[in-house]
């Protein structure tokens, strides 16, 4: 509805894709799913994929702490000016969907400090299987599971695993030690999702890796269309 | 509470209490003139002025800018996208909840009574967190502050009307220096679950 209000050039208000100055914004994904399932990792080899040819930024939410965003740092994916750290409080899941205002404003000042930028990803705290992402917030969402934290988790569904644009099924290389069936979450994961696509990657191996940075390369494509 | 100075409902109350008549009763007054049209420029000035901690300062701005965020989405005014524009990075909370106020309709007691329960109600929804306070009895403290909240609100509802007279001089300047040093403490923790 706000992009029915004219608002004289003063700041942009959620998701307008124009700019202030009339430019179009970067494309912004959010990465959500549980504690632990490799989100932060996926962020850097993402970083890793694409920086040489996409102008990116990061935006953490991590929930009390600055641990994510330190991650990115020490393993210098990208310059620090690039990465933005959102303390979120007691609800990670409230930032990136209820109010989204300090994630708002950490993609806003990012592209103007250190813009112009194509993509910014913005990854949210560790969170449960309902957590997914405002559509004022970002364009496209990815949620990443493991296989570790249970076979079961795509039949189980739930918002973040049936709806997300992208599911990412991380860890696969554990998934003979924790007695995890790929086949089967494989299959139950197309029972919920249908046509969305599910990549299966191992950081260790870099199976899918690319799968993931292709995925994200085809929104941008169709972004700037 | 790491300090031991809230442990529960009957030190909830005190503390809500103090922030009430001091953080409180200036925000009240702040967000009265701002609804009653004085120049939101001029009230952010008086609003610093006000506010020593710079901890607080920069958590004032950051709560201005989502504020003004929502208000400019719910109620689109020219008012409000002038201080949007002046203040890109947030104009004091008080200030834009007033200007909210006014391009919602709403008058000068509206806008003191929201500033005055905020004052309150943040820290009582905090100590649920925090300490694990039973949420009827937070709940309970905000209500047994209900009518010092509608006197606070009803003399900074005054002073904002003298402000128009005579100038931003006549806000109140009520501080809690306690409040002014924990926040400043509080900004250097490593670990924080909240931003203030």
């Amino acid at each position: 509805m706000h992009l029915d209000h004219s608002h004289e050039g003063a700041s942009a208000v959620s998701a307008d894709a124009r700019r202030p100055d009339g430019s179009r914004r970067a494309l912004r994904i959010g990465l959500g799913g549980p504690v632990g399932s490799g989100k932060t990792a996926t962020v850097a080899a993402l970083c890793q994929a694409l920086r040489d040819e996409l102008s990116l930024a990061v935006v953490t939410n991590d929930i009390y702490t600055r641990e994510d965003a330190e991650f990115l740092l020490r393993e210098a994916v990208l310059p620090p000016e690039r990465i933005t750290a959102v303390e979120t409080g007691a609800c990670p899941h409230t930032a990136i969907r209820d109010d989204i205002s300090a994630n708002l404003e950490a993609v806003e000042d990012l592209e103007d400090e250190v813009g112009p930028l194509d993509l910014i990803l913005v990854e949210s705290g560790g969170d449960n299987l309902t957590a997914t992402f405002s559509k004022g917030l970002v364009d496209a969402q990815i949620f990443v599971i493991d296989v570790a934290g249970g076979d079961d988790i795509p039949r189980k569904g739930g918002p973040g695993v049936t709806t997300a644009d992208l599911l990412v099924v991380n860890k696969t290389d554990l998934a003979p030690y924790v007695g995890s069936d790929l086949a089967r979450m494989a299959a139950d994961a197309k029972a919920q999702r249908a046509e969305l696509p599910v990549v299966f990657q191992s950081l260790r191996s870099g199976t899918g890796v690319a799968d993931v940075a292709g995925w994200v390369r085809a929104q941008h494509a169709a972004w700037t269309a | 509470m790491k300090a031991g100075r809230i442990t529960g409902a009957a030190s909830l109350e005190d503390f809500c209490r103090g922030r009430l008549h001091t953080a409180g009763r200036v925000a009240a007054a702040l967000a009265a003139a701002a609804a009653l049209g004085v120049d939101p420029v001029e009230l952010d000035a008086a609003a610093d002025a006000r506010t020593p901690s710079p901890a607080l300062r920069v958590a004032a701005r950051k709560l201005g800018r989502q504020l003004m965020r929502a208000a400019r989405a719910t109620w689109p005014s020219g008012e409000l996208d002038a201080l949007a524009r002046e203040f890109p990075k947030g104009a004091h909370q008080p200030v834009v909840l007033g200007l909210a106020a006014r391009a919602a309709g709403l008058g000068a007691e509206d806008a003191a009574h929201c500033a005055a329960y905020e004052s309150v109600s943040g820290p009582a929804s905090a100590t649920v967190r925090l300490l694990s306070l039973d949420p009827f009895d937070a709940t309970a403290v905000l209500a047994r502050l209900a009518p010092e909240l509608d006197r606070v609100a009803d003399q900074a509802v005054e002073a904002a009307r003298e402000v128009v007279d005579t100038g931003v001089d006549a806000l109140p300047a009520a501080s809690a220096p306690l409040l002014e040093i924990s926040a400043e403490v509080h900004a250097a923790w490593p670990v924080r679950l909240f931003a203030s």
